[in-house]
């Protein structure tokens, strides 16, 4: 692994330029290496991390990514990972146009990493330097604690998918919600307006009381302004009490499982196994900081193929390289006849929404429209969509990028469909066929697809002595059945007692109204089964204790 | 880097911790074509987590995922499809026992089967052949014209020369207007010639014969014939790869006849239903080397693949043609696959073998193996190793 030669950094530094006269923001400084293809397979299993901690399954991956590559040899042009600074990986034998091309496209991504604020978590460090201090507090232990220490990283990787991603970004991109429960706070908000429910004109008045009693008396004036309310409301001391003790519960509930481990398992809290909780810690800010990642990826691809796409083709040095250009970025970006490629897909949305805006599709006026000719041929000349773009890559994450966007005009525009299999008894074949042109079945496919983990938290009502007690929120998907048993195990381990899993199954798949053969009908076919299957569903509880493991209804 | 005995040696510990072992063994396979294919064994692992799944297990030629696509058509309208098995070439015998990807021929098998080799002499630990090429080798070379050159050569590629004309000339700046080209204005450089140029490919002749004689008897049904053949592919993979690509292979398979059949795929596919007796199969062998007069110029190794039944039961007869076998090779693996039905009672096969004390007086020669048919992969592997070793 090496950086790149001065001549190439030279391109790159060419290309920073014209991609920010573009619009794009990024940082100055950026890294680029050399990799063979060897390092790439290497450093896959470990998110291109250099530096991200040592562990087994890695090597596994390894090994088997090796024995793929001898099957497949693919050799990706880029990888870019969202360091500070960004840091970005190629190959050795990249012609000067090619690196051109490649160049944009990893400004792009650099700059969806920078500006897209599902990445705010990531912001302020490095996560190269973070892993090495991460990766070496798992050396120093594994050399003290053996093969224990891969356990518990196993365990708590088991969970890493529960982490409450969402809830952290929110609370750093609005204001903080766990900030502490005061006694002003509760004795306005609460005790005066829900519990005493005194009139508009009151309430003003102790406000007034309060803010005189703040300007009299710089110092202790909170100490003095609850003298009276302790004196006129005696019962004070003790709602607040109670509340607070309800706000810190509630506050228990947003922990996410592995937070909940942490805070409250007997078994880490027990002197020789407090090493865990550091480790454990390591898995679960390691995933949070890739969940923007997993939740971008189409958008990401998009936007970074529709600027080395754009900044290209404006670019001399394209001149003579036309063809080849084409070929490269056609392998990459073409839309599959079968299947999807959800970088393609990326792509044409964002170009898709810059013409809708240009044309002034998002506005109500085109919405009211109604006839097919006028929308068609609808244009207010407004040219804003190129802003419009940036904000849509400053706001959304895939969720909201496809579900927003992807409108019948887009499914018409690249004649997309559905595609459903089938069983031809008749011919014993399986067939594709074309299920559906509708935009809202497109972009259900296309959500279906995206990353979406179990919702799994801890009801800590019932979690008592010793039991931790989980539930899945339900939303008609079960849980994968075999990965179950070692996860509860793993969850075990860390937790120090038993974990009961309280989730839904199917019960039976209900039928259909029996339809009967027409045998009037040479041409009749059995009706497939509808679409939106129906199930039933039961409520189960899964249970382990002592490592074993049974499940039950309830 | 970690290898992958290391890998599995910490896997092992796993029980000893009180936990399932996680890394299982598995192959990649890469079908192409011409119904040929690559494999290559690495280990696997999954990293098991709470994750969604569909609420009903897919059915086999059910209704399948939805996916995207595009192009032209309306709803309702059939894109493609494609065959639920293999068409079966030749319907001799009841059909189809492999696992419905077919092999090819055994010239195709042998490119993919080095690699298989290669991977299982380095990460398994299987023993290197200590004599091996200790008979002739021949070798001749053939001429082809595949590579290219630039400048000079014997052949001029017109296609790719013209394709490097336009491009220097578009570098220069030559082609102002691309929808009126003028190629008498072109400058052509000596360099934008491209050739076609002879090279010279070595070709060597085989040193090593592996005869491959399988019970394909109505008993062989699923598992058991399934266990012979992935033994016989790693078998035939890791000679592959120790005579560095000169082997020869045979197929014989037998019920209470023998019969000769020229490619591995037929050798795993076919099945009747006919009873068992072993000495048909090692018979046959015999035969051919002795006609052919194999023996003066190959190593020859003799694999046998059987569910341990034969109604000769105490193979004398079959006792008879192994201790010729023996007379000629270098080595002869038999490996019985138990049904599982079975028990732990011994088969007719192993027994008389065991009796006949040909495995301990001949054990430079002759190996035996007993697995069960649930065997998998990590398990096959070890049973080589007790073949070859």
């Amino acid at each position: 692994m090496e950086l790149v030669s001065q001549h190439a950094k030279g391109i790159m530094e060419e290309c920073k330029k014209r991609a920010r006269d573009q619009g794009l923001k990024f940082d100055d400084e950026t890294l680029e290496y050399i990799v063979t293809n060897k390092d790439m397979i290497e450093l896959s299993p470990k998110v291109m991390i250099p530096t991200l901690y040592d562990y087994w399954v890695h090597d596994v991956q390894t090994i088997s990514g090796k024995g793929v590559y001898e099957l497949y040899p693919n050799n990706p042009y880029e990888t870019v990972i969202n360091t500070r600074p960004a840091i970005s990986f190629y190959n050795d034998n990249n012609p000067d146009w090619l690196n051109v091309m490649i160049f944009y496209h990893v400004l792009g991504h650099i700059d969806f990493f920078q500006n897209n604020l599902f990445f705010k978590n990531t912001w302020d460090f490095d996560l190269t330097g973070k892993a090495l201090s991460d990766k070496r507090v798992i050396a120093r232990y594994r050399a003290e604690k053996g093969r224990w220490v891969d356990y518990v990283i196993e365990f708590a990787r088991g969970i890493d998918n529960l982490v409450n991603y969402h809830r952290e970004i929110n609370n750093m991109l609005t204001f903080p919600e766990n900030k502490k429960f005061t006694q002003v706070d509760c004795y306005f908000d609460i005790f005066l307006q829900k519990e005493k429910k005194i009139t508009t004109n009151n309430y003003l008045k102790e406000i007034e009381r309060y803010n005189k009693c703040k300007k009299e008396n710089k110092k202790a004036f909170e100490a003095i302004f609850f003298e009276d309310v302790f004196i006129k409301h005696p019962e004070f001391t003790e709602f607040y009490k109670t509340k607070k003790k309800e706000a810190r519960e509630s506050n228990n509930e947003h922990l996410d499982v592995i937070q909940y481990i942490i805070k409250h398992s007997l078994f880490l809290k027990e002197d020789e196994n407090k090493w865990m909780k550091s480790i454990i810690e390591i898995v679960r800010q390691t995933s949070n900081y890739f969940q923007p990642q997993i939740r971008t990826k189409i958008m990401n691809e998009g936007w970074a193929s529709f600027w080395h796409e754009t900044l290209f083709m404006k670019d001399e040095r394209i001149n003579g390289h036309e063809v080849s250009f084409a070929k490269v970025n056609a392998v990459v970006t073409a839309m599959p006849k079968l299947g999807l490629n959800p970088y393609a897909l990326g792509l044409r949305l964002f170009s898709h929404i810059l013409s809708m805006e240009d044309r002034g599709c998002f506005d109500l006026e085109y919405f009211m429209l109604k006839d097919e000719h006028e929308k068609k041929h609808f244009n207010k000349l407004k040219g804003t969509g190129l802003d419009y773009i940036f904000s849509v890559r400053e706001n959304l994450c895939d969720f909201s990028f496809i579900n927003r966007y992807i409108d019948q005009e887009f499914v018409n525009e690249h004649k997309l469909f559905v595609s459903g299999q089938r069983l031809n008894k008749a011919r014993m074949t399986r067939e594709y066929y074309i299920k559906s042109r509708n935009a809202q079945d497109y972009r259900q496919m296309v959500i279906d697809t995206l990353y979406h983990p179990p919702v799994i938290s801890v009801n800590h009502e019932k979690s008592k002595q010793g039991l931790l007690y989980l539930v899945h929120k339900f939303e008609e998907k079960p849980l994968k059945k075999d990965f179950i048993e070692n996860t509860m195990m793993g969850i075990e381990f860390l937790w120090g007692g038993p974990i009961k899993l309280e989730t839904h199954e199917v019960a039976k798949q209900a039928t259909s109204d029996k339809s009967y053969v027409n045998f009037w009908d040479p041409n009749y076919q059995t009706p497939e089964s509808s679409e939106k299957e129906k199930f039933e569903w039961k409520k189960i509880l899964y249970v382990i204790e002592n490592r074993k493991f049974h499940k039950q209804e309830i | 880097m970690v290898t992958l005995d290391e890998l599995l040696q910490r896997d092992r510990k796993r029980e000893d911790d009180g936990f399932k072992r996680k890394i299982r063994i598995g192959k990649i396979v890469k079908p192409s074509k011409r119904g040929k294919e690559r494999i290559i064994i690495v280990p696997t692992t999954v990293e098991e987590k709470f994750i969604h799944d569909k609420p009903v297990p897919e059915s086999e030629g059910g209704q399948g995922d939805s996916t995207g696509g595009t192009g032209e058509g309306q709803e309702g309208e059939v894109i493609g499809e494609e065959p639920l098995r293999p068409s079966e070439e030749e319907g001799e015998g009841e059909g189809g026992e492999g696992p419905g990807q077919g092999e090819g021929g055994e010239h195709e098998l042998e490119s993919n089967a080095y690699e298989l080799g290669k991977s299982l002499s380095e990460d398994f630990d299987l023993p290197n052949l200590s004599n091996k090429g200790k008979k002739r080798v021949l070798s001749r070379y053939i001429y082809d014209l595949t590579d290219k050159n630039r400048g000079v050569g014997q052949v001029l590629d017109k296609k790719a020369t013209l394709k490097q004309v336009v491009q220097t000339n578009r570098c220069l700046g030559n082609i102002p207007d691309v929808s009126d080209i003028d190629p008498t204005s072109f400058i052509i450089s000596p360099r934008d010639l491209v050739y076609r140029i002879l090279s010279r490919e070595k070709d060597f002749e085989s040193q090593a014969i592996v005869f491959f004689v399988r019970d394909y008897s109505g008993s062989m049904g699923g598992k058991t014939t399934q266990v012979v053949v992935s033994q016989h592919v790693m078998l035939y993979s890791w000679l592959l790869y120790q005579y560095e690509k000169q082997v020869e292979t045979r197929f014989i398979l037998h019920d209470t006849e023998a019969r000769e059949v020229e490619d591995f795929y037929k050798y795993y596919s076919y099945k009747v239903a006919g009873g068992t007796k072993v000495v048909s199969g090692y018979k046959m062998v015999n035969d051919i080397v002795e006609k052919e007069n194999l023996a003066r110029d190959y190593n020859i190794f003799i694999f046998h693949g059987t569910d341990g039944d034969d109604w000769d039961t105490d193979g004398k007869e079959a006792i008879e043609e192994l201790k010729k076998m023996l007379g000629y090779a270098s080595r002869v693996g038999i490996s019985i696959v138990e049904h599982t039905y079975s028990k732990s009672r011994q088969t007719e096969v192993e027994l008389y073998l065991k009796k006949s004390e040909i495995l301990s007086k001949q054990k430079n020669y002759i190996k035996m193996d007993v697995l069960s048919e649930s065997s998998d992969d990590s398990r096959i592997i070890q049973g080589i190793k007790k073949l070859i070793s």
